[in-house]
Formats: C-alpha cells, structure tokens, sequence
C-alpha cells in the first residue's frame, strides 16, 4: 500500500514535533514521566482528496445500510415464510429467514463500520490529557451547604413539631401496603391444591381406572410387559365422566398433577416391600412429576430400574421405592397404590399418600 | 533412499512413521480379524435351527451359554424371541466387542439369512417377540407422520431427544440417535427393548401406533426440511449458546484485533 504513504516533504516538520511538550524535561532524572508521543497526523488530516475520499466511504457504508433496511422490508413482503432454499454450507433453509437475517446483518454492520471508520478517519484525534479533580468539594461550599440544610430544616419545624414528623414517616410506610394487597389479584390462593390430585376421587368403593396415555384405553396387568414403561391419566370419574381428555379447559393443570409413570419390574427384583405392596404383580404407578423442581421425569431404564429427570439429572431407584440416588431432588417419586378392579382393569383405589412434584413451604410429609 | 534417510530427522518425521505404523496395524487387524471367519454357509434353508445353533455355538455362546441360558457375562435369552436377535445382531451391537456401560451400535458381520437361523434358534428357545414383516412396520395412512410425532413426544423424545438425536442417561449409558435406523430395526427395539430401553408391548402401544413412530422417525431422520439451517446436531440452546460465543465473539473480537492493528497514521510506524 504504498500510496498511502505520503512524502516527506508533504508532512509537518518532523524535527519540530519531535520537541513537543510530549518529551522528558529532565534528560538526567532516569525515572523521569515519559509523558505522551508525540501527535503524528493521519493522512486524512493532511491530504484534503483522502479526508472527501473518506467521506465517501463513510457514506456509502451507511447508504448501503440503508439499503439493506429497504432489502429486509421487501424479503419480508416478498418472501413466502414456506420457501426453502438450498445455501451452502447451511444446507436447506427457510429462505425467508435467511433474507431476513442476512439485510438485517448487512444494516446494522454498515452502521457500525461507518461510525468506526468515521471516528477513525475524519474525527479529531488529537490526544488530550485530562487532569483529574478532587471529588471533595472545597470548605466553603461545604459550610454553605450545611448551613442551608440547617436553616431548612429550623424553617420547616421538622424537628419542633414531632407529631407531623411521625404522622409523615407513618403514611409514607403505609402507602407501599397498597401495592402489596392488589398482589391478591395474581390469582387465586392455592389453598389444599398442592396436597392432593385429580386421583382424589379414587375411593375403594368408586375406584378411578389407569387409562394408557397412547390409546385412551384402560389397562389390564397382562398388557404391561415386564420392563415395559407406560404414560397413565385418569380414567372416568364423578367430576370428569369422560376421563382426563386433552379437550378439557384445565387439562394442563391436571396432567401436571396426575400424569403417571407405569413400569413392571419382576417381582423378586423389588427391594421395597412397602413399595412392591402399593403395586400390583410388580405394576408400579409412580408420579411423573420430579420431586425437585417439577420437570416431567421419565427416562426410565429398564435394567437397572433407575429413572433420569433431563432438567438436573435426579435418579430415582424405581425398584427400591423410587429412592433417590443421585442428585438434587429431596424425596422419592410418590407411588400410588393400584389393583384391579373385577374387570381385571388396572385402577386406583385412593390418592398420592404424599403431595406430587416439588417441596413447597406447607408441605405436609 | 539417501533422500529418505537425509529426512529423518524433519519434524514431522515422527508423526508420519507413526501414521504408517497405524496404518499397517490397522490393516493387518482388518485383514486378520476374528470376526470374519463367522460367516457360514446358508444353503441349508430348511435346517434354519440347526444352522442357527451352530453360529449360535461360535458367536454368541461364550457369553449366552451353549443353550442361550445365560451366564454371569450375558443373560438368558430364553423368551427374547427372534426380533431381539434381529435388531442385536443386524445393528452389529451383537457379538459385543467387549463388557461395558451399553454395547454400541457396529458393523454387521452377519448376512441376513446367519441372522434369520440364529432368531430362529433362539426363537425355539422360548415364545417371544417375532421378527416383524414390512406390512407390520410400514405405514399407508397419510396422518401416519404427525400422529408419530405426538407418539414420539410422548414416549421416545425424553432419552432419544426432540430430533432423534439421541442422549445422556445414567452412569455412561446412552440413548443413541435414531438417524440412519432402518424401520424394520426401530420397530424390533419398540417391540423388545434392548439394553436401557423400555419394553413397548402391543398391549400398551398396538401395531398402528409403532407403524407411526417409525414413520415419524424415518422422516425426521430423512425428510425434514430444516428452514433454521445448521442444526449444531439438534441439541438444543446448549450447541447454539457455544457456537454463538466460541465463533460469534470470536468474529467481533477478530473485527476489533483487524480494526486496531490497521493505523490511520500518514506515517507507518
């Protein structure tokens, strides 16, 4: 780039900048402030043709951002969001959003660019040092502001009149209370909701059935083979006749409470016996709700009987009563105690004995 | 030879005498390996269980005992049926290489006709699950693909990932990717659930519902255009959050060295 170097004779008197007020007063104190080198002149500074040439590019960058805004505008109008494209090294994508991505890139690069060049090239660059001040104001100030205050405060009566004073700090605490009780209205308070599930209805008289999560149908024990996992919800019951469908308004809030994990383990490999009890023939219904902080838990392993929560990698023993074994979660999954009902279908005669999903404050077991 | 030998002492003479003795290792392991000599002819069709028991004998005994009993280093096979030696053995995760977390996935040394008489041997072992035919694992219906994938959210995606990309489980166990899995195999695994995975009995997910997830998975694996572009193996904010910080930043901090390291000076220092 040898056209960006100028001549000699073009640039200011080198001798005379080398005495600038940036060098050592002192030749003999070796440890002597350096201070600063001295201002060397860009070529913008001393070339007219460069400074307008630099002008140019400076605009066009922002012209070219300009553009690119037009460009993302028209992509958008233009572009049917299901037209694919092959780009390498992308592979296949969404045309739409490459335009979109790629104008909105180019816009806000250019402006980033032109500012730099233009700060670079064409805006002062001469160093100045800036001495620095005490933060400190000075005595007089000080005093001048102090006796102000004082004389405010005599003027007032803030001091003298101790009822006002009081009377003002209290209603001062008092009004935040006012924010505070309109955060009643986030939502109804969540009484004895937590204790207890959709499987509450469960009674040994009017059992709810274990309906199969894939088919909607109920389950018998001999359709679960052994090392089997299966998703369970409630069947029919008095408030839903239907069962647990995905069409009902709160089916949300009910699966996240009633969703089941149905795994068969030989019998003699159960090591709980109060675990083994509260299943049928090695049938366990476990909650699938993480007893940590709630994510939906069923990376089960068929050998060695452990079930994996993905969100902090909590294990559960679902063979030795969903004992944790690893990780951050506080109690084993709650299991609920199933049998058949004289159909030989899989149901529940009562709920959780313990609340689901993560510990909460008035948690009872 | 004189030119080789004035080489001898260039740095990278070590590292190409090393490649070529891996090289020849490697070779010599191909062309010698063990594995080869259990190809046996296949001509005896009609004596599929006898055949089967005599590959059975050389690949699969040391460990499963002479009559698929089991032994402490591998488990019965009696009852697995002969979609289990199907999916074990012609995804080449059988005859394990070596004891471990979980048997990978390799190349199949068997044909297909060595595999059919080993399931057929085993079969005769115990009933289990048979070896499903083409109409069993292939679907006609058109709903087939997004039926699938609500299947596969709710029963595959926790281990095997949103994408099929596979995953972590406990202790160095794994969900492997489910891309490049032939339909006839993924149908076998839902069927016996080998290793880790769980049993998906017909009781619990019938016929029509497997049909779907493999169908699903096949056009995950194969078909599904992917309008966001690199996929960073469909891992999730994990791959994307690194790549953005290792080559987002690292282009901006690139920017910014190039910007400094270029003076606007008249002079060049």
């Amino acid at each position: 780039m040898s056209h960006d170097n100028i001549s000699d004779d073009k640039l200011p008197d080198a001798h005379a900048a080398s005495e600038g007020h940036g060098l050592p007063a002192v030749a003999d104190d070796p440890f002597a402030d350096p201070g600063l080198p001295a201002h060397e002149p860009r070529r913008t500074d001393i070339d007219e043709r460069a400074a307008q040439r630099a002008e140019r590019q400076v605009s066009l960058l922002f012209v070219t951002s300009m553009l690119a805004t037009v460009g993302f505008i028209a992509s958008y109008v233009a572009i049917k969001p299901d037209k694919l494209v092959f780009i390498f090294p992308l592979g296949h994508v969404s045309a739409l959003n490459f335009a979109l991505g790629m104008t909105l890139a180019v816009a806000l690069f250019c402006i980033g660019a032109g500012a730099v060049h233009w700060a670079r090239t064409l805006m002062s660059d001469v160093e100045m040092p800036a001495e620095r001040h005490p933060i400190e104001a000075d005595d007089e100030v000080r005093a001048d502001v102090i006796q102000q205050f004082k004389t405010g405060a005599a003027e007032s009566g803030f001091g003298r009149r101790k009822m006002i004073r009081n009377t003002m700090i209290g209603s001062m605490a008092m009004v935040p209370l006012a924010g505070v009780v309109l955060l009643r209205d986030l939502g109804p308070l969540p009484e004895k909701k937590l204790d207890h599930t959709g499987w509450i209805e469960a009674t040994p008289t009017a059992p709810i059935r274990l309906v199969n999560m894939n088919t909607d149908e109920p389950m018998k024990a001999e359709d679960l083979a052994i090392g089997s996992l299966t998703f369970a919800k409630p069947g029919p019951s008095a408030s839903r006749p239907n069962g647990l469908q995905d069409s009902d308004e709160d089916f949300q809030q009910a699966i996240a409470k009633d969703a089941l994990m149905l795994v068969r383990i030989q019998p003699q490999d159960l090591k709980d016996e109060k675990s083994s009890a509260l299943g049928f023939e090695g049938v366990l219904a476990y909650s699938k709700i993480c007893t940590h902080v709630g994510c939906p838990i069923s990376l089960y392993e068929q050998q060695t009987h452990h079930a994996l929560c993905p969100c902090h990698q909590s294990t559960f023993d679902l063979s030795d009563g969903a004992r944790v074994i690893f990780g951050p979660a506080g109690h084993p999954l709650p299991q609920l105690k199933i049998t058949t009902d004289t159909e030989g279908y899989l149901v529940a005669t009562q709920d959780f004995t313990v609340p689901v999903g993560p510990s909460f404050w008035e948690r009872s077991a | 030879m004189k030119k080789l030998s004035a080489r001898r002492r260039h740095p990278l003479a070590a590292l190409v005498v090393l490649l070529f003795a891996l090289a020849i290792t490697g070779g010599l392991y191909a062309a010698f390996a063990p594995a080869e000599k259990a190809q046996a002819d296949s001509s005896a069709q009609s004596l599929a269980i006898d055949e089967g028991k005599r590959l059975f004998a050389v690949g699969c005994s040391s460990c499963h005992g002479l009559n698929g009993e089991g032994s402490a280093d591998g488990p019965s096979l009696v009852g697995v049926g002969s979609a289990a030696v199907d999916f074990q053995v012609g995804t080449g995760r059988m005859p394990a290489q070596q004891p471990g977390a979980q048997i990978p996935a390799k190349r199949n040394i068997y044909s297909q006709s060595d595999i059919d008489q080993m399931a057929a041997f085993v079969a005769s072992l115990g009933p289990g699950p048979v070896t499903p035919t083409s109409e069993q694992y292939t679907s006609t219906e058109t709903d087939a693909i997004s039926k699938g994938g609500d299947l596969f959210r709710t029963n595959c995606a926790q281990c095997h990932n949103f994408a099929g990309a596979g995953g972590a489980l406990t202790q160095g166990k794994y969900a492997p990717s489910l891309e490049g899995v032939s339909a006839k195999h993924i149908y076998e695994a839902m069927q016996t659930g080998p290793q880790s995975m769980p049993v998906f009995p017909e009781g619990t997910m019938p016929e029509k519902q497997k049909q779907e997830i493999v169908a699903f998975v096949r056009y995950q694996a194969n078909e599904a255009p992917n309008p966001g572009g690199l996929t960073l193996g469909s891992l999730g904010p994990v791959t994307e959050g690194l790549f953005g910080w290792i080559f987002g930043l690292g282009v901006l901090i690139a920017v910014a060295i190039w910007v400094a390291a270029h003076t606007t000076k008249a002079k060049k220092s």
